[in-house]
């Protein structure tokens, strides 16, 4: 019985086809449009993980300011080379640590002329954001304590400037600055937030404040944790330091902030998620349309179909089987929706995945929850036509005209 | 049980059967105080003009409908307290209807059409198809199985709408003007087809018709006028 009711709906859809294709196509959009975002924001979070990961998972990040806080706002205090030292001298278990203070400018090389974010770092800075030095070298110690005109670029700019030729001992031009290429980092291709990772050139931190910020300011500390040691623990010791080094009273608030990586993967994936959920939702109230859609096209089918039904009724057909085969209908119209939308859904990952070099990772839980979506879409919306059906009065139905 | 013999024969009987259609000024009363009684293997004709509530009567017999006053007992079953499920499995298990107008499914094939009731029996797809094309054979379609009402003349529906009336084996069959549309030929061919199932498969025959020539072929008549029973007698003449 069930089948021969499957069966009995199939020929109904392909009796009308073009109709039943429309009646669906707000499904096929909707089921289509959910799995293709909730598809690409899950490669895009997991790219953002990777990317987190390869950064080294006991990374810690000072940056000065508050915390965001309700009705807070206060100058940020910036950090010294001096905060940087005594990090690295009193708080335990670090493996590195590393300043950061960085500044977009031109690069030049005759008339090849780049835009790059310049960062001055010391040589901790390659560990603690887990990188290599490809060809050439780090810098040397006396360089770093000079403030000497060197720097290491990135694939990008070399490419940008150099093309072909050798690098290793040029001199670029970094806006007034002309420093000597010592070295070349590896490779380390795009971040999940489309920014190029070898669009950058590192120089000692001196350089960048003697010759181009004119400051002693260090705008942000990374710090890379031992292995096996409690991240928890440094981030606090660190805070404690901090408080000291800023003297700070016990009723203040701390005016900067020790993020650890669970902090950045939250803000990090944070945009992504948000994203990807309200697009979701988007998609979602299309399904929802798509319902409505199943829900008019089955109440037309019902007026047209009055008559069958009265015969059916007549024949003996009890109530619930011409509900059933109305329900069925629907459902049957709403599956074969979802299943569109399932293979236009991929269809569509696959493609905006290359596009957007997001990896492309299947979903299995949200095609199948799409899918049985679909199919109950169909039965709460074609419940109340197929009721109207089965409630028909058999005699009434066969005077239909 | 107490009333003898006769009582246990009966399949159909009616007793005050009124029915009324809308109400206050504009009612009509189809049906006003009818008594019928339709004994195990009769062959009923009934006749009447046009609106004397021939139909009104079947619709009410066939369980479509409900008397507006008096009671239908169905062998021992007081229809009138049946809820609308259990008169449908009725119509299904003991009744085949043939419709004034047919109403077979449109865009649907002439097998499929008469297979339709064994599909709510849930006999198997290879009986439904065997007995529907036995009852096809019976009312003379053969080589029709695969045409579409729109592809059928009127005399040819109304054969069809007889096979699917007669697949099930019903207790009792009630057809609204069986030979309506068909010629003379074609009608005598009809009721061979009738005085056959009633005479060998002894099922109960209730048939509405304008045409005496029709009616000859019956046990027995039943002539109403203005929603009244006003003659009912054995058809003389016959074995
Ligand atoms: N659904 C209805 N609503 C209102 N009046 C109805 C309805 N059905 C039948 N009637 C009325 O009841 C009366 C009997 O109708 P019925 O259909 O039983 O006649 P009939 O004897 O079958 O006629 P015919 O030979 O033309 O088929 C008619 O006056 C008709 O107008
Ligand atoms: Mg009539």
């Amino acid at each position: 019985m069930l089948w021969n009711t499957i069966w009995l709906a199939l020929r109904e859809i392909k009796r009308n086809v073009m109709r039943s294709f429309l009646t669906i196509l707000g499904i096929v959009i909707g089921v289509g449009a959910v799995i293709t975002m909730v598809t690409i924001g899950g490669g895009a979070t997991v790219q953002v993980r990777e990317q987190i990961a390869s950064m080294g998972s006991n990374l810690l990040m000072v940056s000065p300011g508050k915390r965001l806080g309700p009705g807070q706002s206060s100058g940020n205090v910036p950090f010294k080379e001096a905060d940087v030292e005594a990090i690295m001298r009193e708080v335990s278990s670090i493996a590195a640590v590393a300043p950061v203070s960085s500044q977009s400018m031109q690069a030049i090389l005759g008339n090849q002329n780049w835009s790059t974010q310049v960062t001055g770092s010391d040589n901790q800075y390659f560990f603690v954001t887990n990188r290599s030095i490809g060809t050439g070298r780090q810098f040397s110690e006396s360089e770093l304590r000079a403030g000497a005109a060197v720097c290491i670029i990135g694939e990008t700019v070399r490419k940008k400037l150099f093309g072909g030729q050798e690098v290793l001992g040029e001199k670029i031009r970094l806006q007034k600055l002309s420093c000597e290429v010592i070295g070349l980092m590896a490779e380390k291709g795009q971040s999940t937030m489309g920014q190029d990772q070898d669009d950058m050139v590192v120089i000692p931190l001196r350089t960048l404040q003697r010759r181009v910020t004119g400051t002693q300011d260090v705008s942000l500390i990374q710090v890379s944790v031992r292995d096996g040691a409690s991240t928890d623990k440094v981030q606090k010791d660190i805070a404690t330091l901090m408080r000291e080094r800023r003297h700070l009273g016990p009723s203040d608030d701390d005016n900067f902030h020790v993020m650890d990586m669970k902090e950045i993967t939250k803000m990090l994936t944070g945009t992504t998620e948000l994203l990807t959920a309200l697009l979701s939702a988007v998609a979602a109230v299309s399904l929802l349309v798509g319902g409505i859609g199943i829900m008019n096209i089955m109440l037309v089918s019902v007026t047209e179909r009055t008559r069958e039904i009265g015969v059916r009724l007549a024949i003996g057909a009890l109530e619930r089987e011409v509900l059933m085969q109305f329900l069925i209908e629907a459902v049957v119209l709403s599956s074969l929706g979802g299943l569109l939308g399932i293979i236009l859904a991929l269809t569509a990952s696959l493609w905006l995945a290359g596009m957007l070099r997001v990896p492309f990772i299947f979903n299995g839980p949200i095609v199948l929850i799409a899918f049985v979506f679909s199919a109950a879409v169909g039965m709460i919306f074609g419940y109340f036509p197929a009721l109207k059906a089965a409630r028909l009065d058999p005699i009434d139905a066969l005077r239909h005209e | 049980m107490t009333g003898g013999g006769l009582k246990d024969n009966r399949i159909i009987e009616f007793k005050e059967v009124t029915k009324v259609y809308g109400k206050g000024y504009g009612a009509v009363s189809a049906l006003r105080g009818v008594d019928l009684c339709i004994d195990e293997g009769e062959f009923v004709a009934i006749m009447g003009p046009s609106g004397s509530g021939k139909s009104t009567c079947m619709n009410i017999l066939g369980c479509l409908d409900m008397p507006s006053a008096g009671t239908y007992m169905f062998r021992d079953i007081d229809v009138g307290r049946l809820t609308r499920n259990q008169r449908a499995l009725l119509r299904r298990h003991y009744q085949g209807f043939v419709f004034q107008g047919y109403n077979l499914l449109s865009r649907t094939s002439a097998l499929e059409n008469v297979e339709l009731p064994l599909l709510y029996r849930g006999v198997s797809l290879r009986d439904r198809r065997q007995r529907a094309l036995e009852a096809l054979e019976t009312v003379g379609l053969t080589g029709w199985e695969s045409h579409t009402p729109g592809e059928l003349s009127g005399g040819q529906q109304q054969r069809v709408a007889i096979a699917r009336a007669i697949v099930t084996g019903p207790a009792v069959l009630l057809a609204d003007e069986p030979t309506g549309n068909l010629d003379t030929v074609r009608s005598n061919e009809i009721m061979e087809v009738l005085i056959k199932l009633n005479r060998y498969k002894g099922i109960t025959i209730v048939m509405i018709t304008h045409e005496p020539d029709m009616a000859h072929y019956a046990d027995r008549q039943v002539h109403f006028l203005d929603g009244l029973v006003v003659l009912d007698q054995e058809n003389g003449g016959k074995g």
